[in-house]
């Protein structure tokens, strides 16, 4: 779900100075659309803003990609976004309860664990059941990010005891290990799935114990009018069929 | 504070004294002081310290900070184990592609150390193009174990120590290593009687260069041994992944690392300055 720490930092300093550097030059409703959006979507709000651009010549979409919480601090403390893409919904509730959004959230996508296994699953891992076994080398996410919040969480619910060789720092490290083949197994996303480009192959996990994150959107309280018109391409059936292209599921 | 009067007085003694540094340089020294220093000074400032025992307390930290001292003390004596051969060699015989060895020797000091990960990953891992044997015929797994943590510590820590010896190596009088050959010393006895006692000073600095290398290696070790607590977790990677969640709390585990290396080394520093100056005079 993150990309490296760096580039996260580096792209976030250099993105939230642009609009910045912009401000007040135009203000009218074919300007510029600040979109701030947690890293998992990059690549497909990267597409979405495309295709926003074709249809929309006069505006301009301007992408921060950044883990959702530090977006959510960054609006909070000022930073001019117009619209808010959140991985999950506590965070974009931190900006509801602030009083720093205009409108309901809405639902635009649904990401969920997988378990990641070697391409062609050589070892015909079927389930999470498969995992407990002693031998395999398993990998999670650590606890203190959320895709390790949400791996323990669906083992808790599974009833299986499973014991990982290592707790990576965020997910893009799990399918790293697993697609080097050094792991067996990992949980991930399933979009990390449909990123990893057939390096590494999604096993589903059954959805009466599976988490489901949620990705909310929202216009900021102070944002432009064509903030709106970026949100409804999300929401439309554009967004849907790149989202979709991406692995997300649509509500 | 004692140290500094202590070397001062040895300086004199040699007759260096205290020289005058041109007023520019002198500028250029403290702002370099400085950009050390604050840092640090930040790190002290931020610092919760209501919660210092508690955090420290924890048997996490404690159980990260016993690993963190384990590994780095053993990848510092292999280093040294290998280590010297390798700079004797460097140093002493000319062969046909020293200069490749040697910069091949020193390439994980400018890699970066994810990058480094990702190599072992490629020669030692399980897939690898070493690993794999060692695996079949072995059973022998590094990654994500405590001795893959080691491998990943002196894969970065090595350098150092090559680097500090091979230079030592260079500089110490021959004639005395001559001397013993015709009394009739054999190689052994002159490379462990003669020649490593007139550079242990410097020996002892690579070593303590590379041990504390080793105890502050987060990517190479993060990458290849993984992240488990007890077995793979050391102190950095704890710091790390504790700034995701407590950003309070991993700066007191941040300095229990700096508090570590730095009693560590300003206990060092007399006796290892004191053998510089012996390398060099």
């Amino acid at each position: 779900m993150r990309r490296s720490r760096w580039w996260r930092v580096a792209a976030g300093a250099v993105v939230a100075a642009l609009p910045m550097a912009a401000c007040g030059s135009d203000d009218d409703a074919g300007g510029e659309i600040v979109v701030f959006a947690a890293a998992s979507l990059t690549e497909a709000f990267t597409d979405i803003a495309d295709a926003f651009a074709d249809a929309e010549p006069e505006a301009e979409v301007i992408l921060n990609f950044a883990a959702s919480s530090q977006l959510a601090s960054q609006i909070l403390e000022g930073a001019p976004a117009d619209v808010y893409a959140s991985a999950n919904t506590r965070t974009m509730g931190r900006l509801v309860d602030a009083g720093a959004t205009r409108g309901e959230p809405a639902v635009f996508a649904i990401n969920r664990a997988v378990i990641v296994v070697e391409s062609g699953n050589p070892l015909d891992i079927t389930g999470l059941a498969d995992l407990t076994e002693p031998d395999l080398v398993v990998v999670t996410c650590a606890p203190e990010v959320p895709c390790g919040s949400y791996a323990s969480e669906v083992f808790e619910r599974a009833g299986v005891d499973v014991r990982p060789d290592s707790l990576e720092a965020n997910v893009k490290a799990v399918v790293t290990k697993v697609a080097l083949g050094e792991a067996d197994a990992g949980i991930a996303y399933a979009t990390d799935v449909f990123a990893a480009d057939g390096d590494v192959d999604g096993v589903a996990i059954p959805d009466d114990v599976n988490v489901v994150a949620e990705y909310p959107l929202a216009v900021t309280a102070d944002a432009g009018a064509g903030a709106d018109e970026f949100v409804d391409v999300v929401l439309g059936s554009t967004g849907r069929r790149i989202l979709v292209d991406h692995g997300f599921e649509v509500p | 504070m004692s140290g500094r009067r202590t070397a001062d007085r040895a300086r004199s003694h040699r007759g260096v004294g205290r020289e005058r540094l041109p007023l520019p340089a002198l500028l250029l020294a403290v702002v370099a002081a400085a950009f050390f220093a604050l840092p640090f000074l930040g790190l002290l400032l931020r610092a919760p310290w209501g919660s210092l025992a508690e955090v420290l307390g924890r048997s996490s930290v404690r159980s990260a900070l016993w690993l963190s001292i384990r590994t780095s003390v053993t990848a510092a004596a292999v280093a040294a184990l290998f280590g010297v051969p390798l700079a004797w060699l460097l140093a002493r015989i000319d062969f046909p592609g020293r200069g490749l060895v040697r910069a091949l020797a020193t390439l994980s000091m400018v890699l970066p150390p994810v990058v480094g990960g990702v190599a072992l990953f490629a020669s030692f891992g399980r897939r690898g193009v070493f690993g794999q044997y060692l695996d079949d015929w072995f059973g022998i797994r590094l990654p994500f174990t405590t001795t893959g943590v080691v491998v990943a510590q002196v894969f970065v820590a090595m350098p150092f120590l090559v680097l500090t010896v091979e230079a030592a190596l260079r500089q110490i009088d021959h004639r005395v290593e001559d001397a013993a050959r015709t009394l009739g010393a054999g190689r052994w006895y002159v490379f462990s009687r003669v020649t490593l006692p007139s550079i242990r000073p410097a020996l002892f600095a690579g070593v303590v260069l590379a041990w504390a290398r080793a105890l502050g290696e987060f990517g190479a070790t993060i990458t290849f041994a993984g992240n488990f607590p007890g077995e793979t977790q050391t102190l950095p990677l704890a710091t790390y992944l504790t700034l995701e969640t407590d950003p309070d709390e991993a700066i007191i585990i941040a300095m229990l690392l700096i508090a570590v290396s730095f009693v560590v080394l300003v206990g060092l520093r007399d006796r290892w300055l004191g053998g510089s100056r012996d390398v060099v005079a």
